[in-house]
């Protein structure tokens, strides 16, 4: 099983770090991970992207041309990466600030109102927690379980008490998701 | 040997013992060599041969490591603070020197010489001021008086082209990690003494940890003043001790 | 410490195995992408479990040179940066090499010339393996091309230094500096005692002690005959370790008739080309040198005899493929794709460039 995603949108978006949970979720299932970013000033709020390589055995290049999963939180990344969805792979994109939607017809396209939803529900900075219940729902890589064991990882202590929020979230997101 | 010629009875001077053999490079009159000599006598005297550790500079002292009886490193050119800083912090037990001129300290090392001086290293920076690079043959220094001649100032420093002498050691006093800032001479016999006991004081303070300490050393350069060593000691008080006074800028 | 395995950035894992190594110091000087190293030392704070001294320097230049001091000392010590920063420090590496000192350089390189761009770049290999300083010498240089390897080749850059009394370069880039991978973290060691560094490193400026002569650490001669002297020293230590320290690994190459040739980030984006291509049925093996300086090239020589050709994979306008064709001594063709300013090339951009010369 190799799985290899990338995440993209704008920084601050929490791209980053969603890809650090799917990478210590994956971890904690033994798998072999590479987790790599954009770095520099997209940090500050311009793009930024990671990818994200899951798979049972050791990974080469941790630079890709084509991804299995490709997660689009913003136009200029939809620009960017619709094309590199390997056919037959899926595209997650949250509706908000997308105003070309995919068109692709050999790819399975699923969309996630998450950025909204978060926002009303007053927990907006677990917005990417949505997107990555999404994510689980429709290609359960990892187990909810491993998931949650990531982000104790990735959290540090002090915010280990927002750990059940973001697992609401989570649950949330993966009744948001539908296909195209 | 030397007592079968003087009996120690009568021995009112003797060479200290960590200076070498060695014939010394430096031209008659330099006050280099003074100055190695009360370098010498300090750590003799403060018992601290084996745990001092020096550091020659680029330029006429550049073989200082070849008179003082010590374990030393040579640096590039103005970076004895930053190895200093190194050896000291690495090593807190041993008792560490740097040994540098103005070119070294005061034009090409001035960031590290600073910035040591800022983290309040505790080393001793000792400092001859002769206003001239003496080693490559008597150009202008940062601390070139003005209208003084040079080989890359023939017709004197002249403040429109090569701006104002640096008084380091003023700049050195204001900042918060420098403990001792004293400027000394050793032209003459009572000079000498002023110098060794600020000296001594500087080393004593990079062991019970005050931060730094500079010791500046108005100095005359014969060879590049082009003058005797008599009229060399005669221009540098008659002119460096006007720009460059004599005494404690800092010592708390 | 004992070992351990962790999930880290490459620049972390350096911060990490220098600690567990028994390093004695770290100088260095903030500067992207390779910043994470000093945070991460100064996040651990080792001076309070194995007494190492971290410290940020004003500059580079000041870095370097107190690194100087602290080798000078028989002391485990390194400093980090990148490209611009690494310019900065070829004046202390130039000394080092001069007054045979053992230390650890790292170059989490970046795209120049000039301030250039902060994202990968592998145009320094020139720099690190043909000189930089002034002066005949050479650094013993390494690339790794893992997590893992960022943190082995902290211990293997100490360990040869000291073996030679040699500075010794980490060579990396933004992509394996900032990616996280899986590590295994050895356990701590313990630093070396004062008694210890005057028994192995006796040249050490520790204090002169009364049984030796006072320890000068110089890189100054200015008779030429004992500076010839001194250079032939030097030279005659180069081809040691060009006879025992090469290091190489070979994937798929025993039936290779083609091999592509990479280091560090490149070699993971070759290994994934030579996956492809084996699919596609072209026989390519991918040869990845470890140490840059030495360079493998009596290895290369002998599959010059048995391959039809070469494409070497760098992140320059082709500087290793110079190396490379030397050592086969042109006997076969030898062609070079890369990219330049920060771009890193896609594996299937590689593999039509491997494709020309298979055809």
């Amino acid at each position: 099983m190799k799985q290899e995603i990338i995440i993209a949108g704008f920084g601050g978006q929490g791209v980053l770090s969603m890809g650090k949970i799917l990478a210590y979720s994956g971890l904690s299932e033994d798998k072999e991970v590479t987790w790599f970013p954009s770095y520099g000033p997209e940090q500050r709020g311009g793009t930024a992207n990671v990818t994200v390589i899951l798979s049972d055995d050791k990974i080469s290049s941790p630079i890709l041309n084509a991804y299995d999963v490709a997660i689009i939180l913003n136009q200029p990344s939809m620009d960017k990466f619709e094309s590199k969805v390997k056919p037959g792979g899926i595209l997650i994109f949250d509706g908000y600030g997308i105003t070309k939607p995919p068109t692709r017809t050999d790819i399975r396209i699923f969309r996630i109102d998450a950025m909204n939803t978060a926002s009303n529900e007053g927990n907006s900075k677990a917005f990417n927690m949505y997107v990555l219940g999404g994510l689980l729902k429709i290609c359960p890589m990892v187990t909810l379980e491993s998931v949650m064991q990531g982000l104790k990882k990735s959290l540090p202590e002090r915010h280990h008490r927002l750990l059940p929020m973001n697992e609401t979230a989570i649950k949330r997101g993966m009744e948001l998701i539908e296909q195209l | 040997m030397e007592a079968t010629i003087i009996s120690p009875e009568n021995l009112v001077y003797d060479k200290p013992r960590l200076m070498t053999d060695v014939p010394m490079h430096y031209c008659p009159g330099c006050s280099h060599g003074v100055i190695h000599k009360l370098i010498a006598e300090v750590i003799e005297e403060m018992g601290m041969e084996e745990k001092t550790i020096g550091v020659a500079p680029v330029g006429c002292a550049v073989f200082a490591y070849n008179y003082i009886d010590i374990d030393w490193q040579e640096a590039a050119h103005g970076r004895a603070p930053a190895l200093a800083t190194a050896i000291k912090r690495l090593n807190p037990d041993k008792m560490v020197f740097t040994y540098q001129g103005d070119g070294d300290l005061a034009a090409i090392g001035t960031a590290e010489t600073i910035h040591a001086c800022n983290r309040g290293e505790n080393i001793v920076i000792v400092f001859v001021n002769n206003a001239i690079y003496g080693m490559t043959g008597g150009q202008m220094a940062p601390t070139t008086l003005i209208d003084m001649p040079t080989a890359t100032c023939p017709q004197g420093r002249n403040v429109e082209l090569n701006g104002y002498p640096l008084k380091i050691s003023d700049l050195l006093a204001q900042l918060d990690g420098t403990c001792l800032v004293t400027r000394q001479s050793v032209h003459t016999a009572a000079a000498v003494r002023k110098a060794k006991r600020m000296l001594q004081k500087a080393f004593e303070n990079s062991m019970a940890r005050k931060g730094t300490s500079i010791v500046e050393f108005v100095s005359t350069c014969a060879s590049g003043w082009k003058m005797t060593p008599d009229q060399s000691n005669k221009w540098m008080t008659e002119n460096m001790f006007a720009k460059y006074p004599l005494g404690d800028l800092k010592n708390i | 410490m004992a070992e351990e395995v962790k999930f880290m950035k490459g620049n972390e894992a350096i911060a990490h195995a220098a600690i567990r190594y028994g390093a004695d110091g770290y100088f260095g000087y903030p500067i992207t992408p390779q910043s994470e190293i000093m945070e991460t030392l100064m996040d651990e704070r080792p001076w309070e479990t194995t007494g190492m001294v971290v410290l940020q320097a004003e500059s580079e230049v000041a870095a370097i040179n107190m690194v100087y001091g602290g080798a000078a000392c028989g002391k485990r010590v390194m400093t980090s940066s990148s490209s611009p920063g690494i310019s900065l420090k070829q004046e202390g590496i130039s000394y080092m090499a001069g007054a045979e000192l053992p230390a650890l350089i790292v170059n989490v390189s970046r795209g120049g010339p000039g301030l250039g761009t902060i994202q990968p770049s592998q145009a320094d290999y020139f720099q690190t393996v043909k000189g930089g300083g002034h002066g005949d010498y050479r650094l013993i240089t390494l690339a790794p091309n893992s997590v893992q390897e960022m943190a082995d080749h902290v211990a293997l850059g100490f360990d040869l230094a000291f073996k030679y009394n040699n500075p010794a370069m980490i060579l990396t880039d933004g992509v394996i500096g900032q990616m996280m991978e899986k590590v295994v973290l050895p356990p701590q060691r313990p630093r070396k005692t004062e008694e210890e560094i005057r028994r192995e490193q006796p040249w050490a400026t520790l204090g002169k002690t009364k049984d030796r002569k006072r320890n000068i650490i110089t890189s100054l001669e200015l008779d030429p005959s004992i500076m010839e002297e001194n250079n032939i020293r030097f030279q005659a230590k180069y081809r040691r370790i060009e006879e025992n320290e090469v290091l190489y690994e070979e994937t798929l190459c025993e039936d290779a008739e083609y091999l592509i040739v990479a280091f560090g980030s490149q070699a993971r984006i070759s290994q994934k080309v030579v996956e492809m291509a084996r699919e596609e049925g072209i026989k390519v093996g991918l040869f990845r040198p470890i140490t840059l300086w030495p360079f493998p090239k009596k290895q290369l020589f002998e599959y010059s005899k048995k391959i039809k050709g070469i494409l070497t994979v760098e992140l320059n306008a082709g500087q290793m493929v110079e190396d490379v064709r030397l050592a086969v001594e042109c006997r076969i063709p030898v062609e070079y794709y890369g990219r330049l300013g920060g771009i890193v090339p896609t594996p299937d951009e590689v593999l039509v460039e491997l494709k020309k010369l298979v055809k």
